[in-house]
């Protein structure tokens, strides 16, 4: 068990494509990070650079307080599970789950052990002497995460490891990893595109853009304070809505001339994105200005039921936005509503997207 | 396309009668004829039936010695185009499965430069590159050795070329997950790539092997003793232009040895052989 530390970490391929730009993480011990962004991010370049699988441009990555730049993957002491198992197609289970171990000489009645031991945790006992192809997806999967936690060590690193397994599958694993993680307490560092996942598994949450870090934070931390306009539109599901305004001499201008009420909002001379989450909205009945906060009008384009709530989807200020309405909407298309954002759940990005 | 009516299940089996009647024919023609004497052979027609002189004709091949290839009997030749062929297979297979591991897994200066090398021995028959070979083997007093006759038909383009086409189907990440297990360049190739190449390696052998048995013109350049020669050569040996000096039964009998190799090889391996033609297993 130990602690990660990546102090300015670069990676530039060639000459001159930068793919991950300076980046400072320190992970404590036993703590889950996440990292998390669109593809092309650079959050597995990350990842692979931790584990020691390409090389590191710049900057120095520490496990356990050691620097293991120069160190080969097998002499970081870390276990990794792929995007796509990489299970070896000709071993049976329990040889999947012993190579690494053999290969570092380990006597044969201790892997024994440890192998029996990690079957019985990850229920996969009775599959022992399978060939991975004889498994479903779930039971690969379990496999891989064997294979990592036979050999006890100080990291583990998870490379999307759950977007081959269809959506159920994927909440059930996703809890078990958790619990894994918690159970042994081992220090790991995660990386996934589905924001669902970033939420739930994180302990430190690293949200990530174009080779650079957004935020880090708390998964709650982030939702609800967002640093960026790209964090506050990528955490969260629907996004985070975001219009765009003006200020003039006489209020607030919306991007199709609306006005609104200031609400002692002060907006920069150059403009600003106000931003509000699509559950933190209130439909009002009449047309009265609700007290503390922001009233728009919005013009209803749909609505999708799908089930506990409904997303009504509209156009406020020329800006299009989603808002999350419990149970039932009984809007329907071209309806007007008044909407109304409470002060507090009001956020305010900059023209440069970051926060005010 | 499945066709369940009778007429046509009947037409398609007597399509495949025939066409098996055409290949198998001339072969049991060549059997019975290595089971007659010369003179019953000399002597048209030549009966449909196997004759009575089967242990006669093979022990007298196979152990006598036979006349005009200076008395060396066929179970000689049948050992040198053994280890003949067995060199070939096995060196080739070798030496392409290394070379391929050495292309697609490995980062080195000049890496295309060598695949490229090894590509362009492709577009050159072998007769184009058979006299500075044989004066290569000259030099170096190869002639009538089995290194010589191995030698030179050992490097394989089209082998590399095959194992390179596979190894590039290898997922990365299971290389990676190799390198995280601790598992250096040899052991990797050992304990992950050589499994998972079983039923290309078996199929390419069969190949290999038959392609080796069949060599006519090296071995006809690298051999001047008789006892170095290979079956096939030694079954042109037998063979002379006045039709009563060859001693045709004889020559039948090698005929049929000559291919019992191949065929036990073929049905031996069929199951690997298929599978390696059919799927990669992964």
């Amino acid at each position: 068990m130990a602690n990660v530390e990546l102090t300015n970490v670069r990676k530039v391929y060639g000459s001159s494509v930068e793919a991950v730009k300076g980046i400072n993480i320190a992970i404590e011990d036993g703590a889950l990070c996440v990292l998390v962004g669109p593809s092309g991010c650079g959050k597995s370049t990350l990842l692979r650079m931790i584990a020691g699988l390409e090389s590191i441009t710049d900057g120095t990555v520490k496990i356990d307080d050691k620097v293991v730049n120069e160190l080969g993957p097998a002499e970081r002491d870390i276990a990794m599970v792929f995007q796509n198992y990489a299970l070896y197609p000709h071993m049976k289970v329990y040889d999947n789950m012993a190579y690494g171990l053999r290969n570092r000489g380990m006597p044969k009645d201790q892997i024994d052990k440890r192998v029996k031991d990690a079957a019985q945790i990850l229920e996969l006992t009775q599959l022992l002497e399978r060939r991975p192809k004889e498994l479903s997806g779930g039971q690969r999967q379990r496999v891989a995460m064997g294979r990592a936690i036979v050999r006890s060590p100080k990291v583990f690193l998870f490379d999307e490891p759950l977007s081959n397994l269809d959506a159920k599958l994927r909440g059930q694993m996703r809890v078990e990893i958790k619990n894994l993680q918690r159970q042994l307490g081992v220090t790991s560092v995660y990386v996934t595109h589905d924001q669902l996942e970033a939420m739930t598994l994180a302990d430190i949450l690293v949200v990530m853009n174009a080779g650079s870090v957004e935020q880090i934070g708390a998964p709650l931390d982030i939702y609800e304070k967002p640093a960026s306009t790209f964090v506050a539109s990528f955490i969260g599901a629907p996004p985070m809505n975001l219009v765009p305004v003006k200020a003039d001499h006489s209020g607030l201008v919306l991007k199709d001339g609306t006005r609104i009420g200031a609400e002692g909002l002060s907006i920069p001379a150059t403009g600003a994105l106000i931003g509000f989450r699509p559950e933190d909205l209130e439909v009002s009945a009449g047309t009265d200005t609700h007290i503390g906060g922001l009233a728009l009008d919005l013009k209803v384009l749909g609505v999708e039921p799908v089930g506990a709530e409904s997303y009504v989807y509209g156009i406020i200020g020329g800006e299009r936005v989603v808002v999350r309405v419990p149970g039932r909407s009984t809007s329907n298309s071209d309806d007007q509503l008044r909407v109304i954002v409470p002060k507090q759940k009001l956020h305010l990005f900059g023209a440069d997207g970051k926060r005010i | 396309m499945i066709q369940n009516n009778p007429v046509g299940r009947l037409i398609a089996h007597v399509i495949l009668i025939i066409g098996i009647l055409i290949v198998a024919f001339p072969i049991y023609y060549t059997f019975v004829a290595s089971t007659q004497t010369l003179q019953e052979i000399l002597r048209p027609p030549l009966s449909l039936l196997p004759g009575g002189h089967f242990w006669e004709n093979y022990s007298a091949a196979l152990f006598g010695g036979v006349g005009r290839i200076g008395g060396v009997g066929v179970d000689r030749l049948l050992f040198n185009t053994l280890v003949m062929a067995l060199g070939i297979a096995i060196g080739k297979i070798c030496i392409s499965i290394l070379s391929a591991y050495a292309i697609v897994f490995f980062r080195f200066p000049g890496r295309m430069v060598f695949f490229w090398l090894i590509f362009i021995t492709l577009m050159l028959p072998v007769e184009v590159r058979i006299l500075p070979t044989y004066k290569i083997m000259v030099d170096l007093g190869l002639i009538d050795t089995y290194t010589g006759l191995i030698l030179p038909l050992m490097a394989s383009a089209t082998a590399t070329l095959l194992f390179r086409q596979f190894f590039m189907t290898i997922p990365g990440e299971l290389v990676e997950a190799a390198r995280v297990d601790g598992a250096g360049p040899w052991r990797f190739f050992k304990d992950i790539l050589l499994p998972l190449s079983k039923t290309n390696i078996a199929a390419l052998f069969v190949i290999l092997f038959i392609y080796g048995w069949t060599q006519y013109l090296w071995p006809l350049l690298m051999t001047n003793r008789n006892d170095m020669s290979t079956i096939v050569i030694g079954l042109r040996k037998m063979i002379s232009f006045a039709d009563a000096d060859t001693e045709w039964h004889l020559v039948m009998v090698t005929c049929i040895l000559a291919i019992l190799p191949p065929i036990l090889v073929v049905v031996l391996m069929q199951r690997w052989f298929v599978r390696g033609l059919v799927e990669t297993e992964k």
